[in-house]
């Protein structure tokens, strides 16, 4: 009875689908006050004075600020230098100050207008530029928040000896991870002083170890639980972590419970986004097409604060070569500080801004040395045994080939491209058309010792009932995590998967497993469950002989390794793989345990009047290891593709002072199903020996592909060159009045 | 959420006459009709403390009817159904198109024609169409009936010549003579759920000799209101449509519109694609300029 492999469904399908599932706002709670928060209405100064209006009447309300905090201001995360509550220093517009809760809702929104913070306003930086020119230093001595360098071989030598010298220089902007479910967290305490959070998010163990420092409580007085969650891709990482404190601090001041959801205008506005990004390629290649050398320069706006900073540059920095082999590499990374609000985790975590780069570079190349891009590709392409810019010897399931070839066949590529070259020469068509395509790579689970550091412990019980269940902290935020896991531990006690089930992510239940972000659920912590799973399976047949198939048997089995406990638990911690090594200080070994591979095609028409790009069809392949069920493998390549298309043709964030001007849905425009091309999806298995059922990770690979192909694509339609996204009509037709 | 219903003072007429008495003794009233832009600032709390006159449920200016000289659409009639109405379809093919397009299917199952003209967003998709087949606007309010012409109906960006306590009771489109060249043509931020950057309609007689007998244009997004092309209408009247003629109408385009720089979209855009849309539109053979 395999369960690894099988399309079953969606273990939370039902309740969703019928509306029954209870997203924290779903939840009430007896004398539940509503917060909500004041915030800077400047980008950077001093706070001189908060006044609280003497005509309005707040004893109906309880008011916190920075003084009422009676542990840390901080917002513990990595270097720790976010206040949860600013005191003095403004650094970022929307910043908050004070927070305010009524048990009506509307109430508590009415008191920020009686509320009115004086500042000394202050010269503040807005953009990368301002940043780099030093225009007012705000961190350290030249504003960056960290810098990496990556390098190998000799860069110099290798392009002075190259037949080819390719410059090239790429943008992207913010980009909103758009969830469903806006921001929401509710806090009370407990008669003994202990404190429950629960709410929307991805990592309950950060928040718990946020609220530690807050409030200065130990381990087991915190209590994080993940209640259903509408979506995160990133956006739910760090910043649950702050609204979190601010919940548990009214409910501390107030002494009763307290939620915080955040309308969808505050969510935008104030959460975090995608670091933009300006990446600078100068790329020495053969006549032949060989690569010689790649000069990779790439530039990040992290906002006001380090938050996760510098782990999304460092993966951004790792990825910015795309999958392709080249002997001498340098690559100059660099996140910069801005007065705007912190950028944070997305989806593809700084990786698809770099590809974004390195793969419309590559289309670059292709036409200045008067080669096909597809030939290029294969020329340079990661093969088994290929050595990356961090010198990492690609051991085993690289897919990178394979699934460019599908993808070419599959899309008709070549005939395409011929057969659109001809449309386009035709003036009565009202369409230029265009096929465009992009082969990127993406490392799964944490970078280098990442995981190392991380010492996850996941598992899974036995209860007296015979009831198999998993413990782990990885949350379901729409992604199918509880059903993989099902799978995984099915499969690997050859159970029937309904007779196992999944512990609520609750700290007080389950071990830290990690957070739910680097496409590291399934390949790192399905692989600890399924080791957890054979342990005990090695511990019931030693007791029992055999490892019983229905509930009743395992039941009894229990009874034999129990003693009398009402349930045993087999928690297993993340082992590194002997072969992987990394050192922290060159940057270079292996920068994750395997890569996953995906190629898109992109067949698009431009309309010759108005500029739109309407997508006709896209095609995908990528290797993403053994599918643990390929129906949700499908839905988060279709599903982030359709968020990576958004990023290349629509998502415009504005901003005007550092503050961001259309956050709204009306007015912040994501796709919709009417934008989105029919998509042909192809899975291809290149186990991996170290994942679980040789799984690797699939959640971010789709978010870096679409762009570039998408550039490409609207190159070949119109003859245009467009290096920055996304590519509005508004920017086609400022390029054909400027020509 | 920041809407407080406790604070809203809510009326709730069943009949146009009761609702034209609430309307006359609270004029402060805001108007509820499909309520698909109302509800967006109640969300935002922009209602509270505010009257809203709720006339969703009066069943007599619903539905469309077929007249003599034209066809009346009630002004509670919701764009789903216009789209459906026979009527429409068969001599107003330019209306059914815009209904289509406006906002996504949820929209037009509660948003109203009468609604979306009173709260005169520079962006209706339906008022180039209306703009071009030149409707009439009937007025109704406890003092008696009156009439507007659409383009006569627009004061500025959500401002309207609506006296104090009057509703929209109807949209009269008079039927125009057969056989013109028909565009209609909205340019959104995506597929659906769009607000327009620029959204065009024309109609176009040409004579049996090609000179123009008629050209009617019109332009939304493009200004403060809707904007009838009057110049290049003018111009191209009585002309052959060689590249020369359109070329100079295309030019002449910008002297009826004044677009912005907006979250949307920008002035530039705004103004190039206008040019081009109506360029293909006049032009007998299509034809597209490469860049």
């Amino acid at each position: 009875m395999p369960a690894a492999g099988t399309n079953i469904w969606r273990r939370e399908g039902p309740e969703k689908l019928c509306g029954t599932a209870r997203y924290i706002d779903d939840y009430t709670f007896p004398g539940c006050l509503f917060g909500v928060t004041y915030r800077s209405s400047i980008a950077r100064g001093l706070i001189k004075k908060i006044v609280f209006d003497p005509k309005f009447s707040w004893d109906e309300f309880t008011v916190v600020t920075a003084k009422d905090i009676p542990g840390v201001n901080r917002v513990v995360l990595i270097e720790n230098d976010q206040p949860l509550l600013a005191d003095v220093k403004i650094t970022h517009p929307l910043e908050p100050i004070v927070l305010v809760a009524h048990s009506q809702r509307h109430k508590a929104y009415e008191a920020l207008s009686h509320i009115r913070a004086e500042f000394m306003e202050q010269p503040p930086v807005l953009t990368i530029e301002e940043s780099l020119a030093l225009k007012e230093t705000l961190y350290s001595m030249d504003n960056a928040f960290k810098k990496l360098l990556i390098e190998r071989g000799s860069v110099e030598s290798a392009m002075a000896q190259a037949d080819f010298v390719v410059e090239g220089e790429y943008r992207v902007p913010h980009q909103e991870q758009a969830y469903i479910e806006n921001n929401g967290i509710a806090a009370y305490f407990e008669k003994d002083g202990s404190l429950v959070v629960m709410g929307s998010m991805q990592c309950p163990y950060y928040v718990h170890k946020a609220l530690k420092a807050v409030f200065k409580l130990s381990d087991h007085r915190i209590r994080v639980i993940q209640t259903t969650t509408g979506g995160g891709f990133g956006g739910k990482e760090d910043y649950p972590s702050m609204i979190a404190g601010h919940a548990g601090l009214l409910a501390l001041k107030s002494g009763r419970p307290v939620k915080i959801i955040y309308d969808r205008h505050e969510d935008m506005a104030a959460t975090t986004k995608r670091h933009p990004a300006i990446v600078r390629h100068k790329t020495g290649v053969a006549k032949d097409g060989r690569l010689l050398a790649q000069d990779i320069e790439v530039i990040m706006d992290g906002g006001a604060y380090a938050t996760l900073s510098p782990v999304v540059l460092s993966r951004g920095a790792l990825h910015a070569t795309g999958p392709y082999e080249c002997p001498n590499v340098r690559v100059r990374s660099v996140c910069m500080i801005t007065n705007t609000p912190p950028n944070g985790a997305f989806r593809g975590f700084g990786a698809p801004q770099t590809l974004f780069a390195a793969e419309l570079h590559m289309e670059k190349i292709a036409s200045v040395i008067g080669m096909d891009s597809v030939e290029l590709r294969r020329k340079n392409v990661f093969k088994l045994g290929a050595v990356t810019a961090t010198g990492q010897i690609l051991r085993e399931s690289v897919g990178a080939r394979e699934v460019l070839e599908r993808t070419l066949k599959r899309s008709r590529y070549a005939q395409k491209r011929k057969e659109y070259s001809r449309w386009n020469k035709n003036k009565r068509h009202s369409t230029w058309r265009g096929m465009g395509i992009a082969l990127v790579h993406h490392g799964a689970g944490f970078t280098g010792s990442g995981e190392v550091y991380l010492a996850s412990r996941a598992g899974v019980s036995l209860t007296q009932e015979g009831t198999v269940k998993v413990l782990t902290a990885s949350t379901e935020i729409g992604q199918g995590t509880n059903t993989i896991f099902a799978q995984i531990v099915s499969h690997a006690l050859d159970l029937p998967q309904t007779m196992v089930e999944i512990e609520m992510p609750d700290t007080s239940l389950v071990p830290d497993s990690g957070p739910t972000v680097a496409s590291r659920t399934c390949m790192v912590v399905g692989g600890l469950i399924e080791r957890a799973a054979l342990e005990m399976k090695e511990a019931v047949v030693r007791a029992a002989g055999e490892f019983p198939r229905t509930k009743k048997g395992l039941a009894r089995a229990a009874a034999k390794i129990l003693n009398g406990a009402p349930f045993r638990a087999f928690i297993v911690q993340y082992k590194k793989p002997d072969e992987i090594e990394w050192n922290d200080h060159a940057y270079s070994g292996d920068a994750y345990g395997v890569f996953s591979y995906g190629c898109v095609a992109v067949d698009l028409e431009v309309d010759r009047a108005t500029y739109e790009v309407r997508l006709r069809r896209l095609t995908t392949v990528q290797d993403i290891g053994r599918a643990i069920n390929s129906k949700l493998a499908e839905g988060q390549m279709i599903g982030g593709i359709t968020q990576a298309l958004g990023y290349a043709l629509w998502e415009n964030p504005v901003y005007q002072n550092g503050f961001m001007q259309n956050s709204q849905l009306t007015n912040y425009i994501i796709p919709t199903a009417m934008d989105t091309p029919p998509m042909d999806v192809e899975i291809v298995e290149k186990p991996y020996s170290h994942g679980p059922w040789g799984a690797k990770g699939v959640g971010e690979l789709p978010m870096d592909i679409p762009g570039p192909a998408v550039a490409a694509a609207i190159g070949h339609a119109t003859g245009l060159w467009m290096t920055e996204l996304p590519i509005l009509p508004e920017k086609i037709c400022r390029k054909i009045n400027a020509n | 959420m920041r809407g407080a219903p406790d604070s809203i003072y809510f009326l709730q007429p069943s009949s146009l006459e009761k609702a034209l008495q609430a309307y006359g003794e609270n004029p402060d009233s805001l108007v509820l009709a499909g309520g698909t832009d109302l509800m967006v600032a109640w969300n935002a709390g922009l209602l509270n403390n505010k009257k809203v006159l709720d006339i969703s449920l009066i069943r007599e200016i619903r539905g469309v009817r077929a007249l003599k000289k034209g066809v009346l659409i009630g002004a509670l009639t919701a764009h789903a159904d216009i789209q459906r109405n026979a009527a429409v379809r068969r001599h107003f093919p330019l209306i059914q198109t815009a209904c289509s397009v406006v906002g996504g299917l949820q929209i037009q199952n509660k948003g109203t024609l009468g609604g979306n003209i009173a709260n005169a967003s520079p962006a209706g998709d339906t008022f180039p169409v209306l703009a071009v087949y030149e409707a009439i606007v009937r007025l109704i309010s406890r003092q008696g009936r009156r009439a507007l012409a659409f383009m006569d109906f627009f004061e500025g960006v959500k401002k309207t010549r609506l006296l104090p306590a009057e509703l929209i009771e109807s949209v009269e489109i008079p039927y125009s003579r057969k056989g013109a060249r028909r565009l209609f043509r909205k340019v959104g931020t995506r597929a659906a759920q769009a607000i327009s950057k620029t959204v065009a309609a024309g109609l176009l007689w040409v004579g049996q000799d090609g000179t123009v007998e008629e050209l009617r244009f019109a332009l939304g997004s493009m200004a403060s209101t809707v904007r009838r092309l009057v110049k290049a209408e003018k111009f191209i009247k009585g002309k052959k449509l060689h590249r020369d003629a359109v070329e100079e109408a295309c030019r002449l385009l910008k002297d009826d519109v004044d677009p912005i720089d907006d979250v949307r979209s920008t002035r530039e855009y705004r103004l190039q694609i206008s040019q081009n849309i109506l360029r293909s539109f006049l032009s007998e053979a299509n034809y597209y300029e490469n860049p």
